[in-house]
């Protein structure tokens, strides 16, 4: 039973690092860019519903819709100020350019927020599942996160691959000057690529928070690390490549500290990332494309 | 006035110049080659009219608009349609999620069904293939499938880049063939060609590129007869 328990719980950290993974994967297929920045922004989406809810009383669900929000924003006007300028600069400029962003957002958090640990409100109100008599309890936050995170899942594909914004982000992501000959606004696709990001942040900082509920202005860091781990390993630039991805990471990450050690689980999680690499490059759904010259 | 007048052009990479003063212009109706050797800029010249790189001096008019200053996105929807050289299909969308991208500017769906039934007309192949991934095509194929994706914005001038490079004999024959077609249509041609005799022989008039300027222009059946151009082009 506590197998399955550990799973359960595994699964629903595992759908948090997809959400953030999506994120990363998207706009790393989009723009060619490591957004380094992105797991902060998950902790901006944290404080704002801790702000929301436990500040300022208002409804959890307003909370999180005004997160995304935020962070939504957030997320375009990172793009536009700090990453736009950098078009056609050096990959390693935009990369430390997103490093500092990163220092930036979690900065501004300790200034404005402190560095004492918040008590993040769980804002999942659902009874827990109890089965098998009650040998078996999965939280309700578990079961939430679980399903958020597939609803996000399918809708998002279907987003990209049915709608024209969807087709057009799947065009600037294979051939910009192509894409702009058909009349895509590449700009315009990039942003929208981190606004959906973003959001998506939001909501993984809330679930997030409510699994684990303390709140820091380094709380976005490591798990922003491990999504990034996981896109890596699903096959970055894949969409079902980083839920794959990171459903693996959070289920080995947490079948790991049950049945291993704790202390041992994060050099476990990225030893199983290295073998893969070294294994098939690209991740497990990383594209390969041989292209026709 | 001439549909599409380019004027003086210059443009840079860098430090190096590679368009020196470039001025041409495209009449309605007709089919203009654009000849010359690599490097020459025939390339760049096509890129700097449909908005994919910014001229550092000159200008491009067309239909009696200024738009060298505009970005190659909203070009796109005055009814220019640009089909670059090595194709550059999305290899990873479908020929028919590819053809509806060539019409992303267009909103009537009506009308870009109808569009999608006249390319599928005249690329059959494409419809036999429409839920393929672009990306498994052949290099015939592909350039069929860039020249549908081009045509689906149903444009008033469309410009071609070497549509006939690496393709084998046959292709080539069909593609000119096609190139002719869709002129006899009423779209514009504007195309840059290394198989100088093969644009020469379907084009009204042509210009030669050399080095970033043009050195010799006219109609084609005279450049064809040129000595010069025949010996450094034709081949002869």
């Amino acid at each position: 039973m506590s197998f399955l328990s550990y799973l359960a719980n595994g699964i629903s950290l595992g759908s948090v690092y997809a959400l953030i993974a999506l994120g990363y994967s998207m706009v790393y297929g989009i723009a060619k860019m490591l957004n380094f920045a992105h797991g902060d922004v998950i902790m901006i989406g944290g404080y704002v519903v801790f702000v929301g809810v436990s500040n300022m009383g208002v409804h959890p669900l307003l909370a999180i819709l005004i997160s995304m929000v935020v962070c939504t924003i957030l997320g375009v006007t990172i793009e536009r100020v700090a990453y736009k300028p950098l078009r056609g600069a050096s990959p390693l400029a935009v990369l430390i350019t997103a490093i500092g962003v990163s220092y930036l957002l979690q900065n501004i958090a300790l200034l404005i927020f402190g560095s004492d640990t918040k008590a993040f409100t769980n804002v999942v109100t659902l009874p827990n599942l109890s089965l098998f008599d009650g040998k078996l309890v999965i939280s309700s936050v578990t079961i939430v996160t679980i399903v958020v995170s597939i609803v996000i899942m399918i809708g998002l594909t279907l987003f990209v691959n049915k709608t024209k914004a969807g087709r057009a982000m799947t065009a600037v992501s294979e051939d910009k000057g192509a894409a702009q000959l058909m009349g895509i606004n590449v700009n315009g696709t990039i942003a929208l690529t981190f606004a959906i990001g973003s959001s998506l942040a939001a909501v993984a900082g809330v679930l997030l928070c409510s699994a684990y509920p303390s709140l820091t202005p380094y709380t976005g860091s490591m798990p922003g690390i491990k999504a990034f781990v996981a896109a890596v390993f699903g096959g970055i630039g894949s969409i079902p490549g980083a839920f794959i991805g990171g459903i693996l990471l959070g289920v080995i990450e947490n079948l790991s500290k049950a049945y291993i050690s704790s202390q041992l689980s994060d050099a476990i999680v990225f030893s199983v990332l290295i073998i893969v690499l070294l294994v098939k490059p690209t991740g497990i759904l990383g594209k390969n494309i041989q292209e026709k010259v | 006035m001439a549909m599409l007048e380019v004027k003086d052009l210059h443009v840079h990479y860098g430090m190096i110049e590679a368009l020196k003063g470039v001025s041409f212009e495209v009449n309605k109706g007709e089919v203009i080659a654009l000849i010359g050797a690599n490097g020459a800029g025939k390339t760049t010249t096509l890129h700097t009219i449909t908005g994919l790189i910014s001229p550092t001096s000159g200008t491009v008019t067309f239909e009696g608009k200024e738009i060298s200053k505009m970005p190659a996105h909203k070009i796109v929807s005055l009814g220019m349609a640009h089909v670059p050289e090595g194709r550059r299909v999305f290899a990873q969308l479908s020929v028919y999620d590819n053809l509806l991208m060539g019409a992303y500017t267009r909103k009537d769906k009506e009308e870009i069904e109808n569009t999608l039934q006249v390319v599928y007309d005249r690329f059959p192949r494409l419809l036999e293939r429409k839920n393929q991934l672009a990306g498994t095509l052949s290099g015939g194929e592909q350039q069929m499938l860039a020249m549908g994706r081009a045509l689906m914005s149903h444009p008033s001038i469309i410009v071609m880049d070497e549509p006939s490079m690496g393709l084998s004999p046959i292709f080539v024959n069909e593609i000119f063939d096609i190139i002719k077609e869709v002129s006899k249509s009423g779209t514009t041609v504007l195309l840059v060609e290394q198989n100088a005799k093969k644009a020469l022989s379907i084009a009204d008039r042509a210009y030669v590129l050399e080095t970033g300027t043009i050195s010799l222009s006219g109609p084609a059946k005279e450049l064809m007869n040129d000595e010069a151009v025949k010996k450094a082009y034709l081949g002869e």
